[in-house]
Order: C-alpha cells, then sequence, then structure tokens
C-alpha cells in the first residue's frame, strides 16, 4: 500500500503523474488539432474558390477595325445588315497572315471564332444608334471567344500537345499576331455584374441572378419581417401561458429545423399546384422563403422583447399606458437593434438557400433580367448551381466568381448586422 | 390594375384617418372629453378600411387565375376535350392562355381562339369586379368608422382588440405552415400509394423511378422502393457524422477549457463563418476542390474510386456541421455549474480529467441534443448532395461508391416536369413525407432533451 502512503517520489507514483500529464497533453493537442482541421478547411475553401475566381473578373478583350461598307448594310435597312460577313473580313485583315486557308491553314471561320459572338450584334447596334457610321471604320473593342480568354489568362497550357489542346498551333499563332499588335487588353470583366445569363462564358452574367435574388429578398423581407414581429410580440407580451401558447412555441422551434426542401414541396404544391402561381417567379420563391425565416426572426425577436428590463414596462404602466402602448411605444423600438439584427442574419440566409427554389423552378435557363418580381428569374444560389453545371471549361472560374460575390453580400449583410448590435443594442 | 388597386386602398386609409381624426379634434374643440386620443379615432378608420380591402385584394388575386380558367374551361364546346389526358388538357390550357395574352402561334382551332377571347373578356370584367368591390368595401369601411366617432367612442381599446387580433393571426401562421406541410405532402403522397402500394414503397429494395410518361417513350420499367434511397442517405450522415463530430467536440473542449481569452475570441467568430456559407457554396467546393483531390489521392494508392463517391459529399458536410456541433458542445460543456468544475479540480483532477470524467458526462445530454439536430440537417441537407452526390440508387454502404439520397431524389424527380398526375413526380412528395416525418422525430426528440436537460441545473 505504498501508493496512498503519501510518497510522492516513488517510481510508480512518478510514472503515473507523467501518464496524467501525458493524457492531458493528449487531449489539449487532440483539441488543438480539431480547430486547426476547421480553419484549414475554412481556408482551402476559401482559397480554392478565391484562386479560380479572381479571373473571372477580368476578360480579355481585342481591339478590331470593323468596315463597314455600304455593300454590306444598306443605309435604309440597317439591322438585316451583312454584319457577319463585315466582322469575317475585319479579322481577315487583323490577321494577314492566317487569312485564306493557305499559309496558317485556318479557316476564316475560325479566325472570326477569336471573336465572341456578341461581336456582329454589337456591331450592329452600333450602327443602327449611329447611321453615320455606314462606309466608315469602326473601332471596337469586343470580348474573345472563352478559349482565347483561357489562353490569355494562362490557362491553356501551350506546351501540352496539340492533340490535347482546345487550340491548334495555327490559332494560338493567330492570337499571338493580335498580342503583339497591342490589340488584346484584359479590363474588368462588366459583364459578369451587368449581363444576363448566356450560353457563352465570356458573356453570361449575374445580372439576371441578382435582380431575382433581389426580388425574392424584398418579398420575404415585407412579409416575414411585419408577421414575424407580430407573431413574437404576441407570444412574449400578450399570450397567457397555456396549451395553446406552448403548442405554438414548440411548432415555431420545430418549423426551424425544418428542411429546406420540404418548404420547397410545400410551395409547389400549394403556391403552384393549387392556387396556380407563376413557376420560376421570385415573388413564390420570396413567399417560400418568407415561411423559412419567420421562426428565425420569431426567435430573434422574442430574445429582443425578452432583453428588455421590467422596469421600463413597469414605468410605463405606472403613467398609465395600455398594455399595448407600453410594448409599441416603449418596449419594441428599444428591442429594434436586436430585433433588426436577427432579421438580417435571417435574410442573409435566406439569400444563400437554393433547395427550395429549385423546386419552383428558379433554376431555368433565362437570358434575360426580369422586370417585376412575377417575371421568371433564377437567384445567386441557384445562379451557382446552373454554371457548376454547364460544361464549358469558362463557367469554372465565373462560378467561383459568382459565389465570391454571393460570399461578399452576405458578409456585407453580417457586417450589418454586427455593426446594429454593437452600436445600437444597450446591454441593462 | 392591380397597382391601381393597391393605390387606392392606400389613399383611402389616409383620407380615413384625416378625416376622423378631424372628426374627433371637432369634438374636442366643441368641449366635449373625447374618450380616446384623436389619432386612435383615426387609426380605427385606417384599419376598418385597409384589412377587409387587403384581404379581399389577396384572395381575388389568388382564384382569379384558377377561377378563370374553370370558367372559360366550363364553356368550351363539349367533346374537344373528350379522350384527351391531363397533360394534353394542360396543353390546351397553357395555349389558351397564350391566345388570350395575344400570342398566337400557328393556327389554332376556332374554339381555341374563341376560348382566348372568352378569356380575355372575363379578365376584363374581372378586373372591373375588383375595383368595384374594392370601391364598396372602401366606402363601407370608411362610413361605418366614420360614423363611430363620438365622445364616448372607446377608439383605442377597439384599435388594440384589432391589433391584438392581427398578432394572433401572425403567431397562427407558423401552425398554418406545418399544417400546410402536413397536408400537401399527405395528400400528394396518398395520391402516389393509390398507384404504387404502400408495401412497395417502404420494403423495396429497387429504385427506378424514370419510368415512362408518354406511351410510346422508352425508359425503365420504373420501380419504388425507398430502402436504397434511405441507405444512401444513412451513409452519407454516418461519414459526415464521424469527421464532424470528433472535431467539433474536440474544438469546443479546447475553446472551453484550454484555449487563452484571445484565442476564443478569435476562434468563435472564424467558425461561425463555416456555418454562415451558403450549403451551394460548399456543394461546388465538393465538386471544384474535394473529390479531384480524393479521386487522385485515391488512384496514387491504387484504389478505384467512383467520381462522385459518398466520401466528398459526407466530408464536405462535416465541414458544414463542425460549427453547428461545436457551438452546441460549447454551449452545453460552459453550462455545466462551476461548483463540478471546481470540486474536480480541488481534488487534484487534471484538466483534462476533469473534462472527460466529470464535465462531458454532465454535459452529455446537450452534447446529444445537438448531435441529434446536426443528425436532422445531414438528412434534410439538400445543396450539397444535389452537387456532389450521385443520382443512382444501389444497396451500398461502400462509402467509395456513389450512393444517392432522398433529398437528391426529390430535387431530380421534381426538376423539369412536374404534372401532378404520375409516379414518378409524386414519388417525391412522399419521399418528402417520410423525409419529414423522420426530421420532425429527430427534432422533437432533441428539443426535448436539450430542454430536459436545462432543468436539471437552472
Amino acid at each position: 500500500m505504498s501508493e496512498v502512503s503519501g510518497d510522492w517520489a516513488t517510481p510508480h507514483a512518478k510514472a503515473n503523474l507523467s501518464r496524467r500529464r501525458r493524457s492531458e497533453l493528449l487531449l489539449k493537442g487532440a483539441g488543438f488539432g480539431a480547430i486547426s482541421v476547421a480553419f484549414l478547411m475554412l481556408f482551402i475553401l476559401l482559397s480554392s474558390l478565391i484562386s479560380t475566381g479572381w479571373q473571372a473578373f477580368t476578360q480579355t478583350h481585342v481591339a478590331v477595325d470593323f468596315v463597314v461598307s455600304a455593300d454590306l448594310v444598306k443605309p435604309e435597312k440597317i439591322e438585316g445588315g451583312n454584319y457577319r460577313v463585315i466582322v469575317k473580313e475585319a479579322m481577315a485583315a487583323a490577321v494577314p497572315g492566317a487569312a485564306g486557308p493557305g499559309a496558317e491553314g485556318l479557316k476564316p471561320k475560325e479566325l472570326t471564332g477569336i471573336l465572341s459572338d456578341a461581336a456582329q450584334f454589337r456591331l450592329r447596334d452600333l450602327v443602327v444608334a449611329d447611321p453615320g457610321l455606314i462606309g466608315q471604320t469602326v473601332t471596337m473593342v469586343v470580348p474573345v471567344s472563352d478559349p482565347y480568354d483561357q489562353l490569355n489568362k494562362g490557362l491553356i497550357d501551350r506546351a501540352t500537345p496539340e492533340a490535347n489542346r482546345r487550340l491548334s498551333d495555327a490559332q494560338i499563332a493567330a492570337f499571338d499576331v493580335l498580342v503583339a499588335e497591342g490589340r488584346v487588353t484584359k479590363p474588368f470583366n462588366w459583364a459578369i455584374l451587368g449581363n444576363a445569363d448566356s450560353r457563352f462564358p465570356e458573356l453570361a452574367g449575374l445580372r439576371g441572378a441578382l435582380v431575382g435574388s433581389f426580388y425574392a429578398l424584398l418579398t420575404c423581407f415585407v412579409l416575414a419581417f411585419p408577421i414575424g414581429i407580430g407573431a413574437a410580440i404576441y407570444l412574449e407580451e400578450f399570450a397567457p401561458k397555456n396549451r395553446t401558447s406552448d403548442f405554438i412555441e414548440i411548432n415555431i422551434n420545430n418549423l426551424a429545423a425544418v428542411p429546406s426542401v420540404v418548404f420547397g414541396l410545400l410551395a409547389l404544391a400549394v403556391f403552384l399546384g393549387w392556387f396556380g402561381m407563376p413557376r420560376s417567379a421570385p415573388f413564390v420563391g420570396g413567399l417560400t422563403l418568407a415561411l423559412m425565416t419567420l421562426p428565425t426572426i420569431i426567435i430573434a425577436t422574442r430574445g429582443a422583447l425578452k432583453a428588455v428590463p421590467p422596469s421600463i414596462r413597469e414605468a410605463a404602466l405606472g403613467v398609465g399606458a395600455s398594455k399595448q402602448q407600453v410594448v409599441i411605444h416603449h418596449v419594441l423600438p428599444l428591442a429594434m437593434p436586436g430585433v433588426m439584427t436577427g432579421a438580417i442574419i435571417g435574410l442573409a440566409r435566406a439569400l444563400g438557400e437554393a433547395a427550395p427554389l429549385l423546386l419552383i423552378g428558379m433554376n431555368a435557363f433565362i437570358t434575360e433580367a426580369a422586370s417585376t418580381p412575377f417575371d421568371a428569374a433564377t437567384s445567386l444560389p441557384t445562379q451557382i448551381l446552373i454554371w457548376a453545371d454547364s460544361t464549358e471549361r469558362g463557367f469554372v472560374s465565373r462560378t467561383s466568381a459568382a459565389v465570391l460575390v454571393l460570399l461578399g453580400f452576405l458578409l456585407i449583410m453580417n457586417a450589418i448586422a454586427i455593426f446594429l448590435r454593437s452600436k445600437y443594442e444597450r446591454r441593462w | 390594375m392591380t397597382g391601381i388597386a393597391f393605390l387606392l386602398l392606400l389613399a383611402a386609409s389616409v383620407a380615413g384617418f384625416m378625416m376622423n381624426r378631424a372628426a374627433a379634434r371637432q369634438i374636442r374643440a366643441g368641449g366635449a372629453p373625447l374618450h380616446s386620443l384623436a389619432s386612435y379615432h383615426g387609426g380605427y378608420s385606417v384599419l376598418l378600411v385597409l384589412l377587409p380591402g387587403l384581404l379581399f385584394l389577396l384572395l381575388f388575386l389568388m382564384f382569379q387565375g384558377p377561377v378563370i380558367l374553370g370558367l372559360v374551361m366550363a364553356a368550351l364546346p363539349s367533346g374537344v376535350l373528350d379522350g384527351l389526358d391531363s397533360g394534353a388538357v394542360q396543353l390546351v390550357e397553357a395555349e389558351i392562355r397564350s391566345l388570350a395574352r395575344g400570342q398566337v402561334f400557328g393556327t389554332p382551332e376556332d374554339w381555341k381562339i374563341a376560348a382566348g377571347a372568352h378569356m380575355l373578356a372575363l379578365q376584363g370584367t374581372a378586373r372591373w369586379a375588383m375595383l368595384a368591390v374594392l370601391a364598396l368595401l372602401i366606402g363601407a369601411g370608411l362610413y361605418v368608422a366614420r360614423g363611430r366617432v363620438s365622445a364616448e367612442f372607446r377608439a383605442r381599446q377597439g384599435v388594440e382588440q384589432i391589433l391584438l387580433g392581427l398578432m394572433v393571426g401572425c403567431s397562427l401562421i407558423a401552425i398554418v405552415t406545418t399544417v400546410g406541410i402536413f397536408f400537401s405532402l399527405v395528400f400528394e403522397s396518398a395520391r402516389f400509394f393509390s398507384m404504387v402500394p404502400i408495401t412497395e414503397f417502404l420494403f423495396g429494395t429497387n429504385w427506378e423511378p424514370q419510368i415512362p410518361l408518354r406511351a410510346d417513350q422508352v425508359a425503365g420499367a420504373g420501380a419504388f422502393g425507398w430502402l436504397p434511397v434511405m441507405l444512401g442517405t444513412v451513409v452519407i450522415t454516418v461519414i459526415a457524422l464521424f469527421f464532424a463530430i470528433p472535431i467539433g467536440l474536440f474544438s469546443a473542449i479546447y475553446l472551453n477549457e484550454f484555449a487563452s481569452r484571445r484565442f476564443r475570441a478569435f476562434a468563435k467568430p472564424v467558425l461561425e463563418i463555416l456555418s454562415g456559407i451558403p450549403t451551394v457554396v460548399y456543394g461546388f467546393f465538393a465538386v471544384l476542390t474535394v473529390a479531384p483531390a480524393l479521386r487522385a489521392t485515391a488512384s496514387d494508392w491504387g484504389i478505384v474510386m467512383s467520381p462522385n463517391t459518398a466520401l466528398a459529399a459526407g466530408g464536405v458536410m462535416a465541414i458544414m456541421l463542425i460549427p453547428f456541433i461545436s457551438s452546441f458542445a460549447d454551449d452545453a460543456l460552459a453550462a455545466v455549474p462551476r461548483s463540478l468544475r471546481d470540486g474536480s479540480l480541488a481534488l487534484g483532477a487534471t484538466r483534462a480529467e476533469t473534462v472527460m470524467k466529470v464535465l462531458i458526462p454532465a454535459a452529455i445530454p446537450g452534447i446529444a441534443g445537438g448531435i441529434l439536430l446536426a443528425v436532422s440537417r445531414a438528412v434534410g441537407e439538400t445543396m450539397i448532395v444535389v452537387m456532389a452526390a450521385g443520382l443512382i440508387a444501389s444497396m451500398t454502404i461502400n462509402p467509395l461508391d456513389s450512393v444517392t439520397t432522398v433529398t437528391v431524389q426529390i430535387v431530380t424527380l421534381l426538376i423539369g416536369d412536374t404534372s401532378f398526375d404520375n409516379p414518378k413526380t409524386l414519388a417525391a412528395f412522399a419521399l418528402g413525407l417520410m423525409l419529414f416525418i423522420v426530421t420532425l422525430c429527430i427534432n422533437v426528440l432533441a428539443l426535448r432533451i436539450v430542454r430536459k436537460y436545462r432543468e436539471i441545473y437552472d
């Protein structure tokens, strides 16, 4: 029984102590390791998105001189001009060595393929807007098509064998001619914010998704904010403590944990199936998101109302205010920062939600931004899904860029929430 | 027209407010003591005008379309719809609608053009009827409210009564939503089970929902046994929890017991960033980075891995769940009374022994509740698996294989074609019902455990 005699210097006690210290160290190490893994994952996630996404924020453009001859564009019918041939001739002139099926073996069609498909339409719009251009040479900066954009950004390795490359040696040589002449530039890619969706990566943008998300969030806010506050005030301040209000409370807590895709099923069956609301409409999406965010807002508002000290209520009651006047004139204004914080966090979650919107068809291919909340549209998260499913290489970096835009909006919303909380919330 | 209606309503309620307030002020100026403040008289008028008007407009907008369509379809010459199945009838409906909008494709039959004109006429009538009824409601509201203005009228009580009713209505919306979810799922599932026997759905081991929608279509024979789909969900959930529970738990322990205050202040918000990232972003991360990396590693070791292996989806889901589990465990550990911790340390236990032998056993109900909620999240998680998991259901528990989940199947069955009369789309609702029931049970259990545990120490 020497272990309990109080002699701490026996070999057995020493071994025991060092074993215990080792296990302490082990637990500490495991904890630190776990949290490092979590940080590492966040770092990998962000860095892989940024490293693929940043290049989508620039787009290779090339300046080309288009000769708008009167033969090809009749002044009386400007829209019907043969702009395709103008573009073809302009490219042949820009890369003289490669013109014709001879020297570099590059067909005229491949040469025009350097430019985005939009070139002829932009030229047409320019000439329609200013018919005085007919018979003159117009220098226009047009986006290049996706493979050349990738080439210019260094994403296509020139060292790989020609057969495994998306561009042939001749195509690269033709592009290099344009680079050598200083025609190629790489400005900020306004298209990714200003254009709607497109089949062509170089023209695709997030405008439709941004507008759709805006309408959906607006609908969600207009519905969920007042209803959520009303419900929270009732449950926190007026509801009698009985079975019914208990039931409502349990219900709200459960609703907060229902999978989002189930809300999509509800919207599909009730809003689209029974009420015949339009498919893909941001309004319906907003309605669905409102049902989803309602529990979040109710729970946050109740927390904020609870945090207002009873002395405020008693003072107001003491000078003769009615119960509702107490709440509306005194308690609610004091709770408002907390309520707003909860609402913004709820909206931020709604902004990132895609599953219910998928089920009501907000993942359609739509090339125009919605002009009302009842038109078909996509949203930011569903647009990310659409682009992620696209096979074109150029959409990989654009999807990452769309994710960065989405994360940027979430960052702003959360920053506003944190600001409101730290600036206006009172600690009693 | 709808915009005009809303503007009219707004203008009328402002006018009613002004009118009643002025009337009440006049009474007061005349020397009679008002029971309620003048603005409450105004507010009473606003509520009396606005609420019936809004309710009417909402109901009208909701039911206008279906009712008009029903009238038009009922007025079609008899016999034209004979022998058409519901899909073809829907096509006819869509054609009539676009004719009413003035879009003519090809040369429609005369009866369709007539129906389009009929629909247009009905829509015109409906618009005027809407404005007329709205004006009537507004007028009645204004009249009644104005008639009630008197010195004794308890306008404040009236307003407060109505507001209280509104607030009760707001809190009932949560119940209405739950009931709506439940009944829409049950209703559509019942239709599904009338086509596919419920025993086949519950116990079948074959899931091939790609059945022919038209008689001449070439497709699989169709089988609706949900067991492989459920198994896939279980596989991915288990993988996710396998990684998320230890990482989440150990980081909570570290933050709670070992970390300095400064490290904690930095680490908690960073973990919260992880929980704020939308799941579609995690899904894209799985496709972009995790799945290729896993496959490259596997082929280095000579293992054959499916391109959309369950490991990628489950692993990325684990990242999503780490902050969830860690914050629950953190709360549970922090809620253990100080006396237990101090008592253990005073007896000479190391910090690690205190954590493992005292704090965790005391906090286990809270931790278990958090883990259960994480399970329910993993089961219901949609976007990660839609992007990273497979589509083919197979009875496998090999994490290297591709599996599918309940949520993936719901989304794939409902994207694109959604006519509500074939088992393929209705199967999604049956799956949704199972998902709802399973997650509801887990949530109720978890919330109950968490709540019960709180009561022990409070």
